[in-house]
């Protein structure tokens, strides 16, 4: 399925949050994630399935002033 | 002085210095200058992982959250709604809910665009954020500020990364005079004597990046930093000299060998 990840389209075989960021090689701390636009809390990656299209963020903490 | 801490919130330090993360040539100096700095709050900036490079290190592997407190900003956001979507993230991320809200105008100025940010404090302070606020040395924004609930207002001493020092250092002690919640001067401190200048003034606390991560030796510059901002404070709590238009003699005016 494709999704919207970062601002990149890209085609994952992952059904949910959980299974995208082991598909992606993250580890989930200090991660955050944005399903259109709705901020996913981690205890939903599991339940929160990934539909065709989704806009899909995944930010984490950077240097910065 | 040993009981002078800086409350900001619920939150409650004893360092009146907050270091920014950013432009460090890597996490290593990063880690040694602000440990230098002996900061206890740190800004960090909330961005895109870049998926190509997973497992690569991240800035929180030198600086441990359990050490310091962890201030998410929302740099580089021009809109309200991209510094709210910003700081939620950044909310989930850590846990994080002591925030530095910043929203910019234009890029050639970095100046704070006060609309979007009165309006972005507005729903963060609704959703239980403690809102540190970047903003303009204007003594009637940081007063709306404070009134939207915001747990301290930090104004410019001039624009991001000029290093220029204070530009309107009256308007700094206007606004602390004003304030009833801490005033901390962020951005535009270029070396230790603005620092100290910034906490004479009354300012509670000062917030540098790019004058530490900027210097030759960043961990001298840190320890600048921190020393200049304990200088200031005490010279603050002190209560300075008035200033006069003439000499006043430091010795004796009498007792002259040839009265």
């Amino acid at each position: 399925m494709e999704i919207l990840l970062n601002g990149e389209k890209m085609d994952v075989s992952a059904k949910t949050i959980s299974d995208l960021i082991i598909e992606l090689g993250l580890e989930t701390r200090m991660l955050a994630v944005e399903r259109n636009l709705e901020v996913i809390s981690k205890s939903a990656y599991d339940s929160t399935a990934l539909k065709e299209n989704d806009r899909i963020e995944i930010v984490h903490m950077i240097g910065g002033g | 002085m040993s009981n002078d801490t800086f409350k900001v919130g619920t939150y409650e330090f004893t360092s009146r210095l907050i270091v920014g993360s950013g432009k460090y040539k890597d996490f290593e100096t990063t880690k040694l200058a602000t440990e230098a700095s002996e900061a206890e709050m740190i800004t960090v900036a909330v961005r895109r992982v870049n998926i190509t490079e997973a497992g690569k290190e991240n800035l929180l592997d030198y600086i441990d959250p359990k050490k310091y407190t962890i201030l998410p900003n929302t740099a580089g956001c021009f809109n309200a709604e991209d510094a709210i979507r910003t700081l939620r993230l950044a909310r989930e991320a850590g846990g994080w809910d002591l925030v530095k809200l910043e929203v910019l105008g234009d890029t050639q100025t970095l100046y704070p665009n006060v609309v979007e940010t009165i309006k972005a404090a507005e729903v963060l302070v609704k959703e239980g954020f403690q809102v540190m606020v970047y903003t303009n040395d204007d003594p009637i924004v940081a007063t709306k500020l404070e009134d939207v609930g915001c747990v301290a207002v930090m104004p410019l001493g001039n624009p991001i990364g000029s290093g220029r020092g204070l530009a309107n250092p009256f308007n700094i002690r206007v606004i602390k005079e004003r304030a009833n919640v801490p005033i901390v001067v962020d951005a535009g401190i270029g070396t230790a004597s603005d620092a100290a200048k910034a906490l004479e003034l009354g300012a509670d606390a000062a917030l540098i990046n790019t004058a530490i991560a900027e210097a030759k030796d960043e961990c001298l510059m840190a320890e600048a930093m921190r020393d200049a901002v304990r200088s200031g404070r005490k010279a603050f709590l002190a209560g300075r000299m008035p200033k006069r238009s003439f000499a006043s003699a430091s010795s004796p005016t009498e007792g002259y060998i040839w009265d």
